[in-house]
């Protein structure tokens, strides 16, 4: 990476006396990148942000940003922005005031800050709602001002602990695409914690996938979803078919079928093949032997779940191509892209 | 021509109608039997209203020099009460809310006790400890039995309105730039304040109606409107009694009126959760 590094986390370990929290985890964000940490809930996601934000004190490791060290900084000095789940609002005060707040308090002049909040506005598409109050507004609306006051603190680094999950799918998907422009508009550092894979594949530069408070997979969506390193990282992002297999010397074993073994796993492994990358033949032709259970049609693409000598299998056809298949009907299949995971490595 | 009105109501709003008729007698009944006595002259039984009006009573009471010393001391003592009840009970309202501290519940609970006790074993239980410490018979042994009673709502209602501030509203503050002081100004309190304003109301009129403890440790020297009363009651014709009720009664309705903003069904019954 080229850019410089603006948020830099060192080993950084929180343990609760639940025994939850995060070991060592150590990971930098460039300028102007936007990374989520995406993770079940308890994966440790929101506390790796929250320490980043000033409001949990780590046990140990370094939090720095744009080169300094912000650990012994409260919340209020840090060059942070949080836009919290819910509830980031002031309901005594108004749209304005909420906005204008953090500005007053770094003594900008009243034009200033009436110039600044009436941009923030209309770049999250609320102009002249200033008067209103946060009760008056829709969620989706609130959580639009709340983003507007977190851009208005110009922060080193933005953080967003699950934002939109309150909202419903399609308003969901419409603040992300905003959430994007804006983001890629002014160059904005952003860390983003969710837990819906979805949302993570569609907005981010790099994913960060977290599970018990460790670091799972870094990489880019394209490469989260083809290359999954681990088994919880092929489970946890997209659809998957887990089929268990044995691999040797030359390759890995589904019953019939053998496939290419890059990684040289030895003895029990777990075969991942994603729904779309199972291709159908002809009975009579080599491959993985199946019979048609059922067909599904889910708009555009169609379900199949089959029945192999390896387990339960489903397959995401072309609606088109779906119609030559029917239930009870024998086929073969075999597999464009898989990835093979040792059993011992679990 | 009423009949045919009633007729046309049905049987349902007939019932609805009596059963309002008759709340608002019995809720208002006595309140304006005790306006219409306070400005009558004479009033002879089978009559429905006063045989003729005067302001007789009035003079008499507001002319007493007693009688206003107790009306000023009344409202000196609510008011010390207030605001030495507001200084206390806030801070320890907000540790409720926010902090974990072991058994928080139960001294939460405990500042029922002090309501759950027949109130004059209390009240002599604490006479005997002012007695030796010397407080009897002084303003602060008075200001300080009246606390013993607003304890409960000046913790309990503003803990809730203070449990109510979520805690990323905060934090959002924090975030933008505000030390915790400023968040507490700013934030917090604003937000809090409903909760705040009615348990001050609540504590203020409590104060301006407490007699049992005031008589136990304020006599002879601190004689309160309700302990005047007392004596008015029996030494005067009803008419004076009269006009010290309304005397009594008109902060409360004032103050209600003026705060019934903030006074909401919400607000009290959320004070009185135990979470």
């Amino acid at each position: 990476m080229t850019a410089q590094v603006q948020l830099s986390i060192q080993n950084l370990t929180k343990r609760y006396k639940t025994g939850d929290g995060v070991s060592g985890i150590s990971l930098d964000i460039a300028h102007g990148e936007l990374v989520t940490l995406l993770g079940p809930s308890g994966c440790g996601k929101t506390t790796v942000l929250r320490s980043v934000g000033g409001f949990l004190e780590p046990d140990s490791g370094d939090i720095q940003i744009a080169g300094k060290s912000v650990l012994h900084l409260p919340p209020e000095k840090r060059p942070t922005a949080m836009v919290f789940q819910s509830y980031n609002l002031w309901p005594h005060m108004t749209v304005y005031e909420n906005l204008a707040f953090g500005l007053k308090i770094r003594r900008q002049s009243k034009e200033q800050i009436r110039e600044a909040v009436d941009r923030a506005l209309r770049l999250v598409r609320l102009p002249g709602s200033e008067k209103k109050r946060p009760g008056e507004l829709s969620g989706g609306q609130q959580q639009r001002v709340a983003v507007a006051r977190a851009l208005l603190l110009e922060p080193a680094v933005l953080l967003l602990d699950e934002p939109f999950s309150a909202l419903d799918a399609k308003l969901r998907s419409e603040l992300r695409e905003e959430l994007r422009e804006i983001q890629s508009a002014a160059k904005l550092t952003m860390m983003f914690v969710t837990h819906d894979q979805e949302e993570a594949l569609s907005l981010s530069d790099r994913i960060i996938v977290m599970n018990r408070g460790n670091i799972e997979q870094s990489a880019s969506p394209q490469e989260i979803y083809d290359a999954p390193q681990s088994l919880f990282v092929a489970n946890f992002i997209g659809r998957m078919n887990m089929l268990n297999g044995t691999a040797d010397e030359g390759c890995i074993r589904l019953n019939h079928l053998e496939l290419s073994n890059p990684k040289e796993l030895r003895g029990e492994v777990v075969v991942a093949v994603r729904p779309e990358d199972i291709r159908w033949n002809d009975a009579s032709l080599p491959g993985l032997a199946a019979v048609v259970k059922q067909v599904m049609i889910l708009g555009h693409y169609a379900e199949i779940t089959l029945l192999t000598e390896a387990g339960l299998v489903r397959m995401f056809l072309p609606r088109e191509e779906s119609g030559q298949l029917s239930g009870g009907q024998s086929v073969s299949l075999t597999f464009t892209k898989l990835t093979a995971y040792s059993k011992s490595s679990i | 021509m009423l009949s045919w009105y009633f007729k046309r109501l049905g049987s349902r709003k007939i019932i609805e109608f009596i059963i309002f008729a008759l709340f608002i007698f019995f809720f208002l009944g006595p309140l304006i039997n005790l306006a219409l006595l306070a400005f009558s002259g004479k009033w002879q039984f089978p009559a429905a209203l006063p045989q003729s009006w005067s302001l007789t009573w009035w003079k008499y009471v507001l002319s007493q020099p007693e009688i206003l010393k107790s009306i000023g001391l009344s409202f000196l003592i609510a008011i010390v009460v207030t605001a030495l009840s507001i200084i206390i009970c806030v801070p320890a309202a907000y540790a409720f809310a926010r902090l974990r501290f072991p058994l928080s519940r139960w001294f939460l609970f405990s500042f029922l006790l002090t309501n759950a006790f027949p109130k004059m074993g209390l009240y002599v239980a604490i006479a005997v400890l002012f007695f030796k410490v010397g407080l009897m018979n002084t303003f602060m042994g008075v200001v300080l039995i009246h606390i013993v009673n607003t304890l409960m709502y000046m913790t309990w209602i503003p803990a809730a309105s203070f449990k109510s501030v979520h805690k990323a509203q905060e934090e959002a503050a924090r975030d933008a730039g505000a030390g915790p002081l400023r968040v507490f100004w700013n934030v917090t309190l604003p937000m809090a304040l409903p909760g705040i304003i009615v348990a001050s109301i609540f504590t203020f009129l409590s104060s301006l109606d407490e007699a049992q403890g005031t008589f136990m440790v304020g006599m002879p020297d601190y004689k309160t409107m309700p302990l005047i009363m007392y004596g008015a009651v029996q030494d005067y014709p009803a008419t004076a009694g009269a006009v010290f009720s309304i005397l009594l009664t008109l902060p409360t309705i004032i103050l209600l009126f003026v705060s019934r903003r903030f006074v909401s069904a919400d607000v009290m019954s959320s004070g009185f959760t135990m979470k």
